[in-house]
C-alpha cells in the first residue's frame, strides 16, 4: 500500500515537473472553452451594417433608432447611392445595407405601402440570412406599433420559446461538447504517454524487476490522472459557469459522478493504447490524432448525428464521448435526474469494464 | 548450504523477429554464489538478452534458467523479489532528484534508505552532495553510481549489471569496479557485462561471448594462459604497409592492429622468432622496426577465439 502511495506521488512529480504535460492538461481546456465561447460562435453580434436614409422623415428615423438599439448590429448612417454600395461590400467589412427610399414616410402613411431595401452579403449565407431575419423582425415590430392589431381582422402571433435556453445562449451546446472532447483527449493522451514513457526510458524494466505487482503500475499511473482530470473538469465547469454563463441546472453531484465514470473510461482507453505501443510518439499520435477527429465528428456537438448516413450513426455508438455528451446535456442543461440518463450511463459502464479488462489482459509482465 | 550455484543457464536460446535473428545460441553457464562474474563481448553479442532472460523480463525460446534456485519462468515473482538489476540504458527518472529516485526505489522494494544504508554508504556518500539535483542533470559517472545505489538498496542476493561502465569516464570506471569488489565482500553474487576487454581481468571468472555463443568460460588468468601460441607486437614507420605485408607472409598466422602496435602470431612460432620477424621486415624495406614478444591480453584471446569460431563455422555455411 505504501508502495502504491509512493508511486502515485512520483507520478505527480512527473506531471508537475513537466511543463508540457501541464500545458496540455490545463491549457487545452482553457483555450478550447475560450475559443468556442468567443471566437467560434455561430451567433451574429456586432455585424457592421450601413443605413442609407434617403427619406429623412420621422418614420425612417424611428426604424433606424430601433435598429441602432439592437446589439446585433454596428450600424452606421451614411448616404450612399446605389452604385456605390457594391464598392463598399467589396471591401468585405460590410455585412448588410439598409436603404430607405425618398418619401418613405409619405408612401407609408398616404398609400399604406412603403419599401425598404435590404442588401446582404450573400457570400456568407448563414450570416446574411440571420441578419435579414433580425432586420425584418425589427421592421415587423415597428409596423405592429404604428398599426395596432385591431386594424387586422385576424392575427396570429407565434409565441416562441427556446426551452432550456431562454436567452439563446450559443455557448450552451458546446460546453458539454468541449467537456467531452477535452476529457477524452487529455485523459487518454496523457495516460497513454505516461506508461509508454517508462518503456521508452527503460525504467519499465526496473519496475518489472521489482516486487511491485506489474498491474499496480497501471493503477498507480491511472490514479494521478484521475485526480487531475477531475480538477480539469472542475476548471471547465467553473469557466463555463462564470465566463460563459452556462449554468448547471441539474444535480452537481450527479454530474460529477457521471464525469468520473467517463474519465475512467478514457483512462482505460489510454492504458490500452499504452500497452500496445512502444514509443511516446506513437501513443500520442494514436490518442491525439486517432481520437480527435472521431470525437469531434461523432460526439454530436459540431455536426448533428441525425443527419449522418446510418453507417456513421452506427460508428458513433462506439465513441464513448457521444454518450457522455448526451448525459451532460441532460443533467447540466436540462436539469434532468438519473432516471433519464441511466441508459447512457449503462453504456459507459459497459465500455469501461470492457476496456479495463482488455487493458489489464494486455498488460505485459515481461518486456516482449 | 543446499545450493552453491547462484545462477544457472541450460541450453538457453533466444531469437527475435520470429526466429530470424538469433540473439542467444544454446548458452549454458553456471555462476557460483558470491562470485563476481563477467560477461564479456562486443555490442550485439547477446549480453543484454541473457540479462533480460535472467531478470525474468524476457522469455527464452528454449532452455531453462534459474536464479538463486528459482526458475525464471515459473517463479519469476520470487526472483524479482531478490535481485537487483541495472539495465544498460540509464534507467532512473531524469526528472526526479537523486534523493527522490533512491527513496522511490527503496520503497518500491519494500525497504528504506536507512535500513540498508550501510550497504550503499560508500557509494551514496559520493553523490550525496547532489541529493537535490535531478538525475537527468548528473554526470555519466554519477548517474551510474546512483543507479547502482538504486539497484542495491534492497540488499539483493544477486546483482545484475548490464554494461554499467559504458559511456563512463576512465576514473569513474575504476571507482565503479572498486565498489563492485567491496560489494562482493558482502556476499552478493554479481553478474556484470561489459564490452571493454580491459575490465575483464577485474572479474573472478568471465565468459567470452560472441554472436550469441559462449566461446570460453574461465578465470581471466586461465584464459590468458590458455593462449596457445607466442604473441608478438610489431611496429614500423609505415604501419599500414607493414600490416598488408604481414598478411601476405605465409609464415604469419594472424595479424591485427592493437593500439599503436600490430599483434602478430606465427605458424609454429617461438621466442626466437623476434629476430626473424625483424630481418624479414627489413627485407621488405621497413624502417624504425620494433618487434617484441608479449603476454597476450583478454582481447587477444577473444580475437583468437573469435577467428577460430569463424573458421569452424565456415565449412557449414
Amino acid at each position: 500500500m505504501k508502495q502504491l502511495l509512493v508511486f502515485i506521488r512520483k507520478e505527480f512529480y512527473h506531471v508537475f515537473r513537466d511543463r508540457r504535460t501541464l500545458l496540455i492538461m490545463f491549457g487545452i481546456p482553457v483555450a478550447q472553452i475560450l475559443l468556442f465561447g468567443f471566437a467560434l460562435t455561430s451567433e451574429v453580434k456586432n455585424a457592421k451594417i450601413i443605413i442609407s436614409d434617403n427619406a429623412k422623415d420621422a418614420n425612417a428615423q424611428q426604424i433606424i433608432h430601433k435598429i441602432k438599439a439592437s446589439s446585433y448590429f454596428l450600424a452606421e448612417e451614411a448616404t450612399v447611392n446605389y452604385t456605390d454600395i457594391e464598392k463598399v461590400f467589396r471591401k468585405g467589412e460590410l455585412k448588410c445595407a439598409v436603404i430607405f427610399p425618398p418619401h418613405f414616410g409619405n408612401d407609408l402613411l398616404r398609400s399604406g405601402k412603403a419599401q425598404i431595401q435590404i442588401i446582404a452579403d450573400g457570400s456568407d449565407p448563414n450570416t446574411a440570412k440571420t441578419l435579414i431575419n433580425y432586420l425584418t423582425a425589427i421592421i415587423a415590430d415597428y409596423q405592429h406599433q404604428i398599426s395596432p392589431a385591431a386594424a387586422l381582422p385576424y392575427s396570429i402571433v407565434p409565441e416562441t420559446r427556446l426551452l432550456y435556453n431562454e436567452n439563446a445562449n450559443g455557448s450552451l451546446n458546446f460546453v458539454p461538447g468541449v467537456l467531452a472532447l477535452v476529457l477524452m483527449i487529455v485523459c487518454t493522451a496523457l495516460t497513454s504517454v505516461a506508461v509508454v514513457r517508462e518503456k521508452e526510458l527503460g525504467t519499465m524494466e526496473i519496475l518489472l524487476v521489482s516486487p511491485f505487482k506489474p498491474v499496480m503500475v497501471l493503477i498507480a499511473k491511472a490514479i494521478p490522472f484521475l485526480a487531475l482530470s477531475i480538477a480539469n473538469f472542475t476548471l471547465i465547469l467553473l469557466l463555463s459557469v462564470y465566463v460563459l454563463d452556462v449554468p448547471v441546472k441539474g444535480s452537481l453531484s450527479l454530474l460529477y459522478i457521471e464525469s468520473i465514470l467517463f474519465i475512467i473510461t478514457c483512462l482505460s482507453f489510454g492504458l490500452l493504447i499504452s500497452n500496445t505501443t512502444n514509443s511516446q510518439q506513437t501513443a500520442l499520435l494514436l490518442s491525439m490524432m486517432g481520437l480527435m477527429m472521431p470525437t469531434l465528428i461523432f460526439t454530436g456537438f459540431m455536426f448533428p448525428l441525425e443527419n449522418m448516413p446510418w453507417i456513421f450513426q452506427a460508428i458513433s455508438n462506439i465513441i464513448p464521448s457521444r454518450w457522455y455528451f448526451l448525459i451532460v446535456k441532460a443533467v447540466m442543461l436540462k436539469g434532468l435526474g438519473f432516471e433519464y440518463v441511466w441508459k447512457e450511463t449503462l453504456v459507459l459502464v459497459a465500455m469501461t469494464v470492457l476496456l479495463l479488462i482488455i487493458a489489464l489482459k494486455n498488460f505485459k509482465k515481461r518486456l516482449a | 548450504m543446499k545450493q552453491m550455484k547462484s545462477v544457472t543457464l541450460q541450453n538457453i536460446t533466444k531469437t527475435y523477429d520470429k526466429g530470424k535473428v538469433l540473439a542467444v545460441d544454446d548458452v549454458s553457464l553456471t555462476i557460483d554464489k558470491g562470485e563476481l562474474f563477467g560477461l564479456i563481448g562486443p555490442d550485439g553479442a547477446g549480453k543484454t538478452s541473457i540479462f533480460r532472460i535472467l531478470t525474468t523480463v524476457l522469455l527464452a525460446d528454449k532452455g531453462t534458467a534459474t536464479v538463486d534456485g528459482f526458475d525464471t519462468v515459473k517463479d519469476y515473482q520470487a526472483i524479482r523479489n531478490r535481485i537487483g538489476y541495472m539495465p544498460g540504458k540509464f534507467s532512473l527518472y531524469q526528472d526526479l532528484t537523486v534523493k527522490e529516485n533512491l527513496s522511490f526505489f527503496a520503497t518500491l522494494f519494500g525497504t528504506s534508505i536507512e535500513k540498508n544504508y550501510d550497504l550503499i554508504k560508500d557509494i551514496y556518500e559520493q553523490i550525496k552532495p547532489f541529493n537535490n539535483r535531478r538525475a537527468g542533470k548528473l554526470s555519466g559517472g554519477m548517474k551510474q553510481k546512483l543507479a547502482l545505489c538504486c539497484a542495491l538498496i534492497h540488499k539483493p542476493e544477486v546483482l545484475f549489471l548490464d554494461e554499467p561502465t559504458t559511456g563512463v569516464d576512465v576514473v569513474s570506471r575504476r571507482e565503479f569496479w572498486e565498489m563492485l569488489k567491496k560489494l562482493k565482500q558482502q556476499g552478493i553474487t554479481i553478474l556484470v557485462s561489459t564490452p571493454y576487454m580491459d575490465e575483464a581481468v577485474l572479474c573472478e571468472r568471465i565468459a567470452l561471448i560472441q554472436n550469441g555463443r559462449i566461446m570460453s568460460v574461465d578465470t581471466p588468468q586461465h584464459i590468458i594462459a590458455a593462449y596457445p601460441v607466442k604473441l608478438f607486437a610489431m611496429r614500423a614507420n609505415n604501419i599500414y604497409k607493414l600490416l598488408s605485408d604481414l598478411r601476405k607472409n605465409e609464415q604469419v598466422e594472424s595479424s591485427y592492429p592493437f593500439g599503436e602496435y600490430l599483434h602478430v602470431t606465427l605458424k609454429n612460432g617461438n621466442e626466437k622468432d623476434t629476430g626473424e620477424l625483424r630481418s624479414w621486415a627489413e627485407k621488405q624495406g621497413h624502417t624504425h622496426i620494433e618487434v617484441k614478444d608479449i603476454e597476450p591480453t583478454i582481447e587477444d584471446s577473444f580475437i583468437r577465439l573469435m577467428n577460430e569460431k569463424k573458421e569452424m563455422a565456415l565449412p557449414h555455411s
